[in-house]
C-alpha cells in the first residue's frame, strides 16, 4: 500500500486519532491516547502488517515546545513504510509502551527516556540505558544545561581549541 | 519460554544453589567494554543482563554542533569495524536529504569500497568466533588476509582503520594508479583462501560441538526484535536491503543472499549465523568482480561535492547494510549547516537486545560463542 492508502485506512479505523498528517515527510502525528490501539492495530491488521519497528527516535522541537518520538515502521511483507509521530509535553510526558509489540522498542524507549526524559507508560524496564543511574538530566534535550561537577570530578566546558 | 522451561529443555531438571556473577566491562571475550550480570544456576545461566554504556560520549550531541561533513569522522568512530560502510550510509542519507545525484564512477567506488569492508569486517567476525570458541589459530589466518584488504584501503586513502573516505557527494581520493589490477589480484588470492577457513574451522568438529543447536534464534523472534543482518539471515528469513531496498547501485549487481539452513543443527543456532558471514564474503567477492569489470573512467570524483552542506528543512530515515545488519540514520535538518537532530540506529545495539533472549538456558561457557555469534561492536552499541 502507498502511503495515502495507509492513512486513510487508520482514519477509517480511528478517526479521531491522527492529529495531522503530513505528505511531504509521509508521516502522520498520532495523539498519544490514541497509539497504543493504533499500534496493535497497525501490527494485527493483515493489510497493514507491520511487523518490524526499523528505528525509533526521539527529538526535542526546542525549549518550551513538546518533545516527540518517531517510529519508523516497516511491512517485511508488503514492503511498505510509514513513519508515526507522537507528541508530549516537554514536563511529565507520557507516551504509551510498544514494547510489547515490538520487542526492538525494548531497549530504543530506555534510551529515549535516558536521553530525552520521556516517560514510556507499560514499559518493563524502564531504566538509564547509556548514561550511568545517578546522571542527572537529560542531555538531548534542547534546554540542558551541562552540569559543573559529577562525583566532584570537574567537567571541562573550556572550548578553545577546539571549536 | 520461561527462564525455567529453556533449563529444563536444554539440560534436564537440575537444582544448584543460585550465584550471581559479574563478566566485564574488562572482558577479552566480550568485545570491547561490555558488562553481562548473569544469575546462574550451577553452570547454566538462568538470567542475564546486558549492561552497555561504558563507551558512551554523546556521539548524537556531538553531531548536533557539527557540520554535516564534520559528522563523517565520528560515524567512522563508531563501527571501527565497517568505517566504509558507515561513512557511505551516512553520505548516502545526506545526499538523499539534499537531494544530490553523485556521478557514476563515484557510486562504483563506494560499492567496491563498502565491499571490501564487508569482507575484512567479516574475516574479524569469524576469526573472532573462532577465539571465543578456544581456537587461536584461525584468527592469525583471516588477519592475515584482512591485512591486504587493509593494505588496499592504505593505497586509496593513507589510512587503514578510520578513512574519512567517502564525503557527501564523492570520495576524498579518485582510485590510485592500478588500484583495479591490485584489487583482482586480491580477489584471485583471497577466493580460495574461505576453503581454507571452511577445512580449519566451519567443519572442525570441536567448533560445531560449540556451536551447533546453541543459541537458537527462532525467526519470528528476530524480526520482533529487529535484528537484522547475519544474525537474521542465520534464523533463516532472506532479507538484505542491498536487494530488499535497493540503495547505491546494488541493484545493478548479481548476487545471492545465504541464509541458515541448520546444516549442523537447527536453523537460527550459533553455527548458521556464523557461516552465513562466510558465505557473504564469497557473495561480496562477486559483487566486486562486477563492479570493478564495470568501473567506469574519468570524471572528477569531486564533482558533486557541494561546497555549502545546507540541506532543506525535513527529516528523513536513510538505511542500508552495514556488515552487521540495518544500519539507519534517523536526520532533521532545520535548514541551518548542523543537523538539528541526527539519530543512528545501529544494527549491533538492537542484535545485542535479542541475547537475553537466545543466551538464557544455556552453559556459562555457551554465553562466549553465542555473544560471539552476533558479532557486535561497543563503538556503535555504546555510540
Amino acid at each position: 500500500m502507498e502511503f495515502p492508502e495507509i492513512v486513510k485506512q487508520v482514519e477509517a479505523a480511528f478517526p479521531e486519532a491522527a492529529v495531522s498528517v503530513d505528505e511531504t515527510a509521509r508521516c502522520v502525528l498520532i495523539a498519544p491516547e490514541y497509539w497504543l490501539a493504533v499500534a496493535e492495530y497497525l501490527k494485527t491488521d493483515p493489510n497493514a502488517a507491520f511487523d518490524v519497528l526499523m528505528c525509533l527516535t526521539g527529538y526535542d522541537k526546542g525549549p518550551g515546545e513538546p518533545l516527540g518520538v518517531a517510529y519508523n515502521l516497516q511491512s517485511m511483507e508488503h514492503t511498505h513504510k510509514l513513519e508515526v509521530r507522537i507528541e508530549t509535553p516537554r514536563d511529565d510526558g507520557v507516551i504509551p509502551s510498544v514494547a510489547h509489540l515490538w520487542r526492538t522498542a525494548d531497549w530504543h524507549e530506555r534510551e529515549v527516556y535516558d536521553l530525552f526524559g520521556v516517560t514510556f507508560d507499560g514499559h518493563p524496564d524502564l531504566r538509564r540505558m547509556l548514561l550511568p543511574d545517578d546522571w542527572e538530566g537529560h542531555p538531548l534535550r534542547k534546554d540542558y544545561q551541562t552540569p559543573d561537577f559529577y562525583h566532584g570530578i570537574p567537567i571541562p566546558k573550556d572550548k578553545r581549541g577546539w571549536e | 519460554m520461561t527462564t525455567s522451561e529453556a533449563i529444563r529443555k536444554n539440560f534436564g531438571v537440575v537444582e544448584a544453589e543460585e550465584m550471581v556473577i559479574n563478566m566485564g566491562p574488562q572482558h577479552p571475550s566480550t568485545h570491547g567494554v561490555l558488562r553481562l550480570k548473569i544469575r546462574t544456576d550451577g553452570e547454566i545461566v538462568s538470567h542475564i543482563e546486558p549492561i552497555i554504556g561504558y563507551l558512551h560520549r554523546c556521539f548524537e550531541k556531538h553531531c548536533e554542533n557539527l557540520t554535516y561533513p564534520q559528522v563523517i569522522p565520528y560515524t567512522d568512530r563508531c563501527d571501527y569495524l565497517a568505517s566504509m560502510n558507515n561513512n557511505h550510509i551516512y553520505a548516502l542519507a545526506v545526499e538523499k536529504l539534499m537531494g544530490i545525484e553523485v556521478p557514476e564512477r563515484v557510486e562504483f567506488i563506494r560499492v567496491i569500497m563498502a565491499e571490501l569492508q564487508r569482507i575484512a569486517s567479516h574475516l574479524m567476525a569469524v576469526g573472532a568466533h573462532g577465539l571465543d570458541t578456544g581456537g587461536i589459530t584461525p584468527i592469525t589466518y583471516t588477519f592475515r588476509d584482512r591485512e591486504r584488504i587493509l593494505d588496499l584501503f592504505e593505497y586509496t586513502c593513507g589510512a587503514r582503520l578510520l578513512y574519512n573516505y567517502i564525503w557527501i557527494g564523492g570520495v576524498s581520493h579518485d582510485l590510485p594508479l592500478n588500484f583495479v589490477q591490485y584489487a583482482t589480484e586480491f580477489l584471485d588470492y583471497f577466493e580460495p583462501k574461505i576453503t581454507e577457513y571452511n577445512r580449519l574451522l566451519t567443519y572442525n568438529k570441536i567448533f560445531i560441538e560449540r556451536t551447533a543447536d546453541i543459541g537458537v534464534l527462532p525467526p519470528d523472534v528476530a524480526v520482533n526484535y529487529g535484528a537484522s543482518g547475519p544474525v537474521l539471515r542465520g534464523s533463516g528469513v532472506q532479507w538484505d536491503l542491498r536487494r530488499d531496498d535497493p540503495y547505491s547501485i546494488y541493484d545493478r549487481f548479481e548476487f545471492n543472499i545465504p541464509i541458515g539452513r541448520g546444516e549442523m543443527g537447527t536453523v537460527g543456532d550459533s553455527w548458521d549465523r556464523y557461516f552465513v558471514r562466510v558465505r557473504e564474503m564469497e557473495e561480496s567477492i562477486k559483487i566486486l568482480r562486477q563492479a570493478l569489470a564495470q568501473l567506469p573512467e574519468g570524471g572528477d570524483v569531486h564533482a558533486a561535492v557541494p561546497k555549502k552542506v545546507r540541506p532543506p528543512e525535513g527529516a528523513i530515515y536513510f538505511r542500508g547494510e552495514n556488515p552487521r545488519g540495518e544500519l539507519g540514520f534517523y536526520i532533521i535538518s532545520d535548514g541551518s549547516p548542523k543537523p538539528y537532530r541526527l539519530k543512528m540506529r545501529s544494527p549491533a545495539f538492537v542484535n545485542l537486545s535479542v541475547f537475553s533472549e537466545i543466551a538464557t538456558g544455556w552453559m556459562l561457557a555457551d554465553i562466549i560463542s553465542i555473544l560471539g555469534s552476533l558479532d557486535i561492536v561497543l563503538g556503535e552499541i555504546d555510540r
